[in-house]
């Protein structure tokens, strides 16, 4: 079977025209593959890229080298070369994406900032608010913040805001970013049974976490992306 | 974002004044249900590019389509009066800076709305009237206030009322010019909310002039940056924002004060 991503010597450096034009090599020649029902944990120091990487394969960061392919609905689209329009129907339709924080908008409920995520009509989002209060639930948000703008929540709660978010459209592609960095143990389980779950359904998962638990529970492969330069050092 | 077409098509619009350059070369497309964001700072062309869109002011070169409502594009110089005249009351919307030059500050609020519906062909007082207090709901004003004139209204409200007074005949492509510019925050926060549910809701097509980064996120799918009339950088407005590729993004990025 084909893998759902393919990721071929995809490589990033950042300049910093304000500093003089100062070069930051962030991610130097990555190759991985991830199959449908996978998850891929990336793995290396802090500063490796891990977090680029995930960025890269959501269009946040562009991507100086290298191809990201993304098979959906049997098309194959390069996401590091994919139109802004391209990229914005893939992240409706195909990526999800938990980011390391909750970007808050303010005055938005916590329902609807999870709900948002999985309807893009008017119609459906009756459905899809039942759908994002049962996820909170879950994840253990008090029925009385549900209709509370996140940004005074704490940080485990805002994080589980943002995985609500992450987990409730069903999407090919599921990209983690520590989501468990801030969650107290029970929350932690909850959080490695719904990757399990999406697992199952067949997602393709790319995740950083640091907890090793967590890790060895959800990984099929760990691939190392520590940069070469560093590593022959 | 269903048609596969753009709705909005701009091809290497160039506007100056006298020896000064105002918008060089700019190129643009715009689908349904897109918002584009045009920032920068002042003097960087972007009023100059929305007022060149909307065929406010004529360009010195270049050419604006819009795919109309039977569904063919036209190149907008080539359209009759009447033509131009249905865009501007019925298709299109624009919403200015300073709400007295978008609304008719002596009339009613009720009228201001309404009187968009009647140059459409309403005539029923009564229904008029109606969807007028529906409006009004929509943008948060009080019912009660259908009565007053704009002119003691606070700014947030007549904001508000003018972007009423423009979604009231169904556009499919708004212009809005630094819709917050100049309100309190709190105001600037619960107008953002009500232009972001509505654009969303009604799956409009935008072009967002502001000089705020934090607007444009809010609002936008996609962002241009403008320096000395032309575009320095483009593309999703999160990855322009988060890695921003050219120095004067760099520098607009980094500029950003952290709350």
């Amino acid at each position: 079977m084909q893998p759902v991503l393919d990721l071929v010597g995809v490589s990033k450096t950042f300049t910093l025209h304000l500093q003089g034009g100062l070069s930051l090599p962030a991610v130097d020649d990555v190759s991985f593959a991830v199959h449908a029902g996978e998850c891929v944990v990336l793995a290396g120091p802090s500063g490796a890229g891990k977090s680029s990487i995930l960025k890269m394969i959501y269009g946040n960061y562009r991507c100086d080298a290298g191809r990201i392919l993304l098979r959906h609905d049997g098309t194959t689209t390069d996401v590091a070369r994919a139109a802004p329009r391209t990229m914005l129907r893939l992240r409706r339709t195909a990526i999800g994406y938990v980011s390391q924080f909750l970007r808050a908008v303010p005055r938005v409920a916590a329902i609807d900032v999870v709900a948002e995520a999985a309807a893009h009509q008017d119609d459906d989002l009756a459905q899809a608010e039942d759908a994002a209060a049962c996820l909170l639930r879950r994840l253990n948000i008090a029925e009385r913040l549900l209709k509370v703008p996140p940004a005074t929540f704490s940080g485990g709660e805002q994080q589980r805001v943002n995985i609500a978010r992450g987990f409730l459209p069903d999407m090919p592609v599921l990209l983690l970013d520590e989501p468990t960095a801030s969650l107290d143990a029970a929350n932690r389980a909850v959080v490695v049974d719904l990757i399990a779950e999406k697992k199952r359904q067949g997602t393709a998962i790319v995740a950083v976490v640091h907890d090793d638990d967590v890790r060895t529970t959800i990984a099929d492969t760990v691939v190392d992306i520590t940069p070469h330069a560093r590593r022959a050092a | 974002m269903s048609v596969d077409e753009p709705l909005l098509l701009a091809k290497g619009l160039t506007k100056r004044y006298g020896r000064q350059i105002a918008c060089r070369n700019v190129s643009l497309t715009l689908f349904q249900g897109e918002v584009l964001a045009v920032v920068g700072e002042s003097g960087s062309g972007k009023t100059t590019l929305l007022q060149l869109l909307s065929r406010q002011i004529p360009a010195d070169a270049g050419s604006v389509s819009y795919r109309m409502r039977d569904g063919v594009t036209r190149d907008l110089a080539t359209l009759g009066d009447a033509e131009q005249r249905f865009l501007f009351r019925t298709d299109w919307g624009y919403v200015h800076q300073d709400p007295a030059l978008g609304l008719r500050m002596a009339v009613s609020a009720g009228a201001n709305v309404g009187e968009r519906l009647m140059a459409l062909g309403a005539r029923h007082y009564g229904s008029i009237r109606a969807t007028a207090a529906d409006w009004l709901d929509r943008v948060e004003i009080p019912r009660a206030r259908i009565d007053d004139a704009p002119a003691v209204y606070s700014g947030g409200m007549r904001q508000r009322l003018q972007i009423a007074r423009n979604l009231v005949t169904s556009p499919r492509l708004v212009f809005m010019d630094e819709p917050t510019g100049g309100l309190d925050v709190t105001v600037q926060a619960r107008l953002l909310d009500l232009i972001r549910g509505l654009v969303r809701k009604l799956g409009l097509a935008a072009v967002v002039v502001t000089h705020d980064l934090a607007v444009a996120r809010l609002l936008s799918h996609r962002i241009m940056v403008m320096r000395q009339g032309e575009v320095v950088e483009s593309g999703l407005t999160d990855q322009v924002l988060d890695d921003p590729r050219e120095p004067y993004t760099q520098l607009l990025a980094s500029s950003i004060l952290p709350v």
